[in-house]
């Protein structure tokens, strides 16, 4: 027989507001196997730990209860404290009477019977519970990071100057992401090329490092510590060791009417194409949807003129397997779509962009070699609108129900740039709000109102209508002044909502790490762990946790780093013990749990079996308790009821059901 | 195929040529609108007030009605879809008017919004399908520049109306395809042309249409053409602007049944 011990946390008002803590601990006192109950104001304190600890010394208890919060906020706490007071930590339960009870509901008769209730099926289980020991897995000392933007450049960076191997893997022909299609950034309007590039470089250059672009991830297995990834390297269909990167195959290739991605089709590029001049790697791709040979069987211009020999329109994709111990995602975003948004007449007019095809517009490797001018007919603007919050803090389901965070501090930066370099354009800024939190952001967009003199207007713009005459007519209101307003414009620039790159929804169910219904990544805690998936072994760098700017996407990036590194520090690593066993007398080696074992962790063996004195040669289920993960779909699906979880055998689930039906 | 017809008030009186060369259209499409009998007037605006369930009684009779036939519902002016769509939305969805409304009527079997409303339109889109239409056309308008006018009511709101994309529609464009013609796209194709404020500030309404018509004409349209006889009433307003027409016009010439239409 146990001797258990119950403590009911208060957990301040949260619980004891709702719950009558003392009516718990006075029922959990009758339960069998209880010799000891008690309350206390915060059950996770220090205080409230040195209780638990003096009960099972005093007490000699064999098993604890606690009855307070989600096991996921403080079962590692518990079990911690059990085991310094020399208990075994898997003698811990946790009944969870404060999300799945006190937060839920109102009334305290109601809620108190069911904390007793949900009380009453810990110590039912508890009264089971075994002593386990817990095993122990390598970590293999290399990380892997999904995207190669600035957060994954940074990552790779700080990982691998932590002395431990990296691979970058990146869809696009090149690392550099977002960040390089930038003009300048803010607040200090330096050039984003400038200060990109070289960390670019420095990631090639690193010898810990090896950059894999034009590559995606197919197959994620395993877990923290020991990843399995298969990595498609896409055919580029040049053979990057001869490329010299010369750029004569560009520069002769006959089919040159692909939207370029780079420039947010604004301009065309070629079938065979590095997607802009300071690449990494400077070694072109070929767009075989695009590429006259490849859909006639004709041309081989690319072959013909290069001197390399590096063309080779045989190349195969290639899946290569490696092993990771971390992996970093870093897949950032896009701007969303603007199909819903046609009262700005975005799809109507070429003088309706979005903000970062205005980026592209004012760089000098841009369409326009960085002259502002308007895209239908190349005249000189003479007033440009800005249209704030379009799809972002939206509140029905065209947009996104969030701030996009990065809009209003580029908003300005473009506002002032425009207003510097061309004096006579006038500038007008609709907005909802200004949000300019953050280290000189505020005095960065008084600049633009006030030495600028940007005009500011609060409010929406309802229609954008193209006017015979190719100008723009922009009808908003004026919430300050409580009016309509019509005003004539050259060009509108939309700050345009961004949203997560939609490559991250397949990835997340790879990884099976969560993600929320806007398709951004989860983190373990959104205050305590901000750069760590809830999913062991995965972190999170930039916008696929949630818009960020690129400083905060920088030190995000270097905390996930941090994290990554933290674990690839270990030698070894603790595993869960609850893992599945199969019950040798049971077993009849059918193989239906191998067939439904998501980790492939079940095996088969011939043992010699002592079945009651008859000894017999056996096929018997063998766990590998390294690769069970504890899901429980094999002791579901054994049809001898061989197998079974420890910590959660059927005996100890049936005994929870049993003491909640009492 | 046989629908039931909505013709409503306006299209006995005012507006008969919308009427009539629909009915000849459909004819010429091999389809039936069935006029269902002692239909009343459906109000000409949707009632705002939550509470208020009279004026909604009308459109409750003929969308009873058409169930009771087992027909789809076809409406033609603008100002009527959009009241019978709405309360039908409503019979549908919202509980208390539902309750009360049937509380009211005593029909012999309660209505709970089991009849499919279709603007004409619809159902030379959804129904005959303009790749269908195309091929019955005997008398295309080539060359015809034609600035097709939505106005408010058969866009909005888009969650109920779902009759196109109300800041860039486009059936009325592909219905003026179909007929042979070149649609004129301005943006002013889905502003209001001010409604019933015509009758209390003229001005208003008149700058109001001026807009539509100056952008219209802009673009190089050589005509209008609407759905809804306030509209085109409101449309004509405009001193030297261009002509509005009802759409069934267009397509009753283009079918060549226009002038047995009129007789």
């Amino acid at each position: 027989m146990q001797r258990i011990g119950v403590f009911v946390c208060h957990c301040g008002s949260n619980i004891a507001a709702t719950v009558d803590v003392k009516k718990v601990v006075e029922m959990a006192a009758r339960e069998p196997g209880v010799v000891h109950a008690e309350d206390y104001q915060y059950m996770c304190s220090e205080a409230g730990q040195a209780k638990i600890a003096a009960a099972i010394a005093e007490k000699k208890l064999t098993g604890i209860v606690v009855c307070s919060c989600s096991p996921r906020m403080h079962e590692a706490t518990f079990r911690k404290c059990a085991e310094r007071a020399g208990l075994n930590p898997y003698m811990v339960e946790i009944a969870n009477i404060r999300e799945h009870c006190s937060w839920i509901h109102k009334n305290m008769e109601e809620a108190t019977e069911k904390a007793v209730i949900l009380a009453r099926a810990a110590i039912a289980k508890v009264n089971l519970n075994a002593p386990l020991k817990p095993g122990e897995s390598r970590v293999t000392k290399r990380a892997l990071v999904i995207g190669g933007g600035i957060a994954g450049i940074q990552s790779a960076l700080d990982i691998a100057d932590a002395g431990y191997e990296v691979d970058i893997v990146e869809k696009t022909p090149s690392i550099g992401g977002r960040m390089a299609q930038l003009d300048k950034t803010f607040p200090t309007l330096d050039c984003s090329a400038c200060i990109l590039t070289p960390k670019m470089v420095e990631a090639a250059a690193h010898e810990k490092i090896n950059i894999y672009t034009y590559s995606e991830v197919e197959k994620i297995s395993g877990f923290v510590g020991d990843f399995t990834v298969d990595i498609r390297k896409k055919a580029r269909s040049i053979d990057a060791n001869k490329c010299t990167g010369c750029g004569a195959c560009q520069e002769k290739c006959p089919s040159k009417k692909s939207l370029s991605e780079f420039n947010r089709g604004l301009n065309t590029r070629s079938a065979i194409y590095t997607p802009f001049a300071q690449a990494i790697p400077n070694v072109p791709v070929i767009d075989r949807e695009a590429c006259i040979k490849f859909k006639t069987g004709k041309c081989g211009i690319c072959s013909k003129v290069c001197a390399a020999g590096a063309v080779d329109y045989e190349q195969k994709d290639e899946i290569f397997t490696e092993k990771y111990g971390a992996i970093v995602v870093a897949t950032g975003f896009d701007t969303i779509k603007l199909d819903k948004y046609d009262e700005y007449a975005y799809n109507q007019s070429k003088d309706v962009i979005t903000s970062l095809e205005l980026e592209r517009v004012m760089n000098a490797a841009g369409p326009t070699k960085g002259h502002l001018e308007r895209l239908s007919d190349g005249k000189h603007p003479e007033h440009i609108v800005f249209v704030q919050c379009v799809g972002s803090r939206c509140s029905d389901e065209r947009g996104k129900p969030y701030c996009s965070k990065i809009c209003c501090m580029y908003t300005a930066k473009h506002a002032m740039l425009i207003r510097d370099k061309y004096p006579d354009v006038k500038v007008t800024v609709f907005y909802i709000d200004v949000r300019t939190p953050g280290k000189n952001f505020d005095e960065f967009y008084r600049r633009a109102v006030e030495e600028y003199g940007v005009n500011y207007i609060k409010g929406q713009v309802g229609k954008v209508a193209p006017q015979p005459d190719g100008s723009l007519l922009v009808q908003a209101s004026d919430l300050l002044d409580n009016k309509q307003i019509k005003m004539k414009a050259d060009m509108v620039v939309l700050a345009t909502a961004i949203e997560p790159d939609p490559s991250v929804r397949p990835l997340a169910t790879m990884l099976t790490a969560s993600i929320d219904t806007n398709n951004f990544l989860t983190e373990a805690h959104p205050k305590l762990r901000p750069v760590e998936s809830p999913t062991a072994g995965i972190f999170l760098s930039g916008v696929c946790q949630g818009p960020k700017d690129i400083p905060e996407t920088v030190a995000q990036a270097g905390a996930a780093a941090v994290k990554a590194i933290g674990l690839l520090a270990k030698d070894k690593l603790t595993t869960n013990p609850c893992t599945a066993k199969a019950d040798e007398l049971l077993c009849n080696g059918c193989s239906t749990c191998a067939n439904v074992c998501p980790y492939g962790a079940i095996s088969y063996e011939v043992k010699l079996i002592n079945d009651h004195g008859v000894r017999e040669d056996r096929r018997i289920a063998v766990v590998n308790n390294a690769l069970c993960q504890g899901c429980g779909a094999c002791t579901v699906a054994c049809p001898s009821g061989a197998m079974d979880l420890q910590g959660f055998s059927n005996r100890q689930i049936i005994a929870e059901v049993d003491a909640i039906c009492r | 195929m046989k629908y039931s017809y909505y013709p409503g008030c306006t299209l006995k009186t005012k507006a008969k040529a919308l009427d009539a060369y629909a009915r000849a259209s459909a004819k010429a499409l091999g389809f039936e609108l069935e006029e269902i009998k002692d239909w009343q007037c459906c109000g000409g605006v949707y009632p705002l007030g939550a509470d208020e369930i009279a004026t909604k009684l009308s459109s409750v009779r003929a969308l009873a009605d058409a169930r009771d036939h087992g027909q789809e519902l076809v409406t033609l002016c603008s100002a009527c879809h959009h009241v019978i769509k709405r309360v039908n939305d409503d019979m549908k969805n919202v509980d208390d008017i539902r309750t009360r409304a049937n509380n009211y009527m005593q029909l012999d079997t309660p209505y709970a919004g089991e009849t499919n409303v279709l603007h004409f339109l619809e159902v030379l889109r959804d129904r005959v399908g303009f790749d269908e239409l195309k091929k019955k056309v005997v008398n295309p308008l080539s060359g015809k520049k034609i600035g097709a006018y939505y106005g408010c009511l058969l866009l909005r709101p888009s969650e109920i109306m779902t009759f196109d994309d109300p800041e860039n529609p486009k059936i009325l464009e592909d219905f003026i395809r179909a007929i042979g013609a070149e649609p004129v796209v301005y943006p002013y194709r889905n502003e209001c042309c001010g409604g019933y404020i015509s009758l209390k500030e003229k001005e208003m309404a008149g700058r109001m249409t001026d807009t539509i018509q100056a952008s219209a004409s802009g673009f190089g349209a050589e005509m209008l053409i609407t759905a809804c006889p306030l509209c085109q009433y409101n449309l004509n307003q405009t001193v030297d602007g261009l002509p509005v027409l009802y759409f069934t016009e267009l397509l009753a010439e283009a079918l060549g049944v226009k002038e047995e239409a009129m007789a």
